[in-house]
């Protein structure tokens, strides 16, 4: 499987032919991501003047600060309670709509025009589709005229928007689509003989579901989780705008932090928040091998 | 596994009895089961919650002078659309509209070029490619916000004017090329790699069977990279923020509106790009579809 025009070719000539076609990709991303994040943890060990003047050295000062805060545990919850709701819904949403469109719907053409219809609205604007919701969930909104037309409440909800709730419906909206099509590719991959053999040894549906179409949609759902959690807990934007203030993120709290010019104290915030990402990251990729998943 | 075996006899004379497609989840003929109409209703309700919202600004967006943000509607005209490209209230919906295409676009091509070469240097497995691709997945799960402020203090740090051109440009690479690489992975594991031997064995060199072979066979697969490219530079916003220097793009605008505008300009806007997202959605489409129609005239031809 060595396509490669001379036969004679080496081990060092093709790993300097690989190097020579990721030479690119590595050139945006050495100064866009691994120097700017160089830059982020050098920051979190300077002293500031509280003007945003940074005085190069190395203190642990902000990370004492970060860490001895009430506040860090408390935006860590929330976070954590924001990105597991989401998480949850997302999963269980993204999870039956696969499963739908993979073993239910028999047109194959139909199949992947409903799949084409769930995925549209990613390519639009994530702004706009977090402010439609003021329509419907605001105090004047559709859903409470309905519910105050029907008699069910008297007053307004004010819950609605504004508030945690609004939160975490604006993230399912946004991200059951990154749980969507990793675990509706890995159910596609799934041999169909498999559940009639399965249903021929007097397999129950909850069998199939637990024995078959689970563990073989594993992968889709390691990769779907990568990306939720990751957006979720790098989000500040959502946060803001759909609690109306009222919560906070610990990214949210970097974003007040950057906009009163204490860059050392966000930065040190901005590292821990890398380290506990990365090691739910790697946590996930321990159960999948996403590279072989995807190429495959 | 032997005890399913064994149990076969005994339980075969009544299975037998029973089809199959009455008890799979999925029967390819005859009734349907009750889980299908569970699901169907689900994925209905998905949908509907998926586009419902976003059709009610698009309606509330055609209101006129006495419109306010909730139903019911008042009155129907293009008003916010007039108001918003010539109020300076709104900001500086125009330029910054002007600029985020402009980005789109150049980000959209610099993510085509660079994903498909990284798509072949990952073909083949190289010294160090492991750690090229979870550094290319670290620059796709780092907080986009934390990034922005990172290069933003870099380009002070190196005495740099940050512009939507550089700065935000490369910001937006960071997060558009693991998308554009992932997506190739997908595109290219589906070639043939008989073609490309066929075409050494023809005689072609390295940068022919590229240009003559690959690149027309995975010509939908770079549409769709393409498609990426420009919808996610066009929607960024968090790495954007701290990048952008003096001069806003869209979703930044957008921000600026959430915070302080309270009119439908704001609805008029979220139409405005919807709009251009569906043009580029639906030409990416088309350019696809027309691409496999004439693959499949050209096959029967």
């Amino acid at each position: 499987m060595q396509p490669s025009p001379s036969p004679t070719s080496s081990s060092s000539r093709s790993n300097l032919a690989g190097w020579l076609y990721v030479s690119p990709l590595v050139l945006v991303l050495v100064p866009f991501f691994v120097a700017p994040i160089l830059v982020v943890l050098a920051a979190s060990f300077f002293a500031t003047d509280g003007f945003g003047g940074l005085t190069p050295g190395f203190t642990l000062a902000s990370y004492v600060e970060v860490l001895h805060s009430a506040l860090t545990l408390k935006l860590y919850l929330a976070t954590i309670k924001f990105t597991v709701l989401t998480w949850i819904f997302t999963l269980i949403i993204g999870f039956f709509v696969a499963y739908f469109l993979v073993f239910h719907v028999r047109n194959q053409l139909l199949a992947i025009g409903l799949f084409l219809l769930c995925t549209v609205p990613f390519w639009t604007s994530n702004i706009i589709r977090m402010i439609s919701w003021i329509p419907l969930l605001g105090k004047e909104g559709l859903i409470n005229q309905a519910l105050l037309a029907m008699g069910v409440i008297h007053q307004p909800l004010e819950v609605l928007l504004f508030s945690d709730l609004a939160v975490v419906i604006a993230y399912v909206h946004q991200l059951t689509i990154f749980m969507i099509v990793p675990i509706f590719n890995s159910m596609a991959r799934i041999d169909k003989k498999l559940i009639e053999a399965a249903i021929d040894a007097g397999a129950s549906r909850f069998d199939i579901m637990r024995l078959i179409v689970v563990p073989m949609s594993k992968s889709g759902i390691a990769l779907g989780t990568i990306f939720v959690v990751s957006i979720v807990m790098g989000d500040f934007f959502v946060v803001k705008v759909m609690s109306g203030g009222g919560s906070a993120s610990v990214v949210s709290a970097f974003y007040e932090d950057v906009g009163v010019l204490q860059y050392p104290t966000a930065a040190a915030s901005a590292v821990l928040l890398t380290l506990v990402l990365v090691a739910i990251v790697s946590l996930i990729l321990r159960t999948v091998d996403i590279r072989q998943e995807i190429t495959q | 596994m032997s005890a399913v075996l064994a149990d076969m006899p005994k339980t075969g004379t009544s299975k037998t009895v029973v089809p199959a497609s009455t008890k799979a989840i999925a029967p390819s003929k005859g009734g349907r089961p009750w889980t299908f109409y569970v699901l169907a209703t689900l994925f209905a309700a998905y949908v509907i919650a998926l586009y419902g919202p976003m059709f009610c600004i698009y309606i509330l967006s055609f209101q006129d002078i006495r419109g306010g943000l909730v139903f019911p509607m008042k009155g129907q005209s293009l008003h916010w659309f007039v108001d918003l490209f010539t109020q300076v209230r709104t900001g500086d919906v125009k330029g910054s509209f002007d600029r985020s295409i402009k980005l789109a676009v150049i980000v959209t091509i610099i993510t085509v070029v660079v994903s498909f070469l990284a798509g072949l240097g990952f073909r083949k497995r190289f010294r160090g490619d492991t750690f090229v691709f979870y550094v290319m997945i670290g620059s796709l799960v780092a907080p986009g916000l934390v990034l922005g402020l990172g290069t933003g203090l870099l380009f002070q740090a190196l005495g740099l004017n940050a512009s939507w051109y550089t700065s935000a440009l490369g910001a937006q690479l960071s997060w558009t090329l693991p998308f554009g690489v992932l997506v190739m992975f997908a595109v290219m594991s589906r070639f043939n790699h008989a073609w490309e031997e066929a075409a050494y064995d023809l005689g072609a060199s390295r940068w022919q069977s590229i240009r003559l072979v690959m690149i027309p066979v995975l010509a939908p697969g770079l549409v769709a990279v393409a498609l990426f490219g420009f919808t996610l530079s066009y929607d960024e916003f968090a790495r954007s923020l701290q990048t952008a220097g003096s001069l806003n793009t869209l979703p930044l605008e957008i921000w600026s509106m959430t915070l302080n505008v309270t009119s439908p300009s704001l609805y008029a806007l979220g139409t405005v790009t919807t709009i251009v997202s569906f043009i580029v959605i639906g030409a990416s489409l088309g350019t696809i579809v027309l691409i496999q129609k004439k693959r499949g005239s050209q096959a029967k031809g």
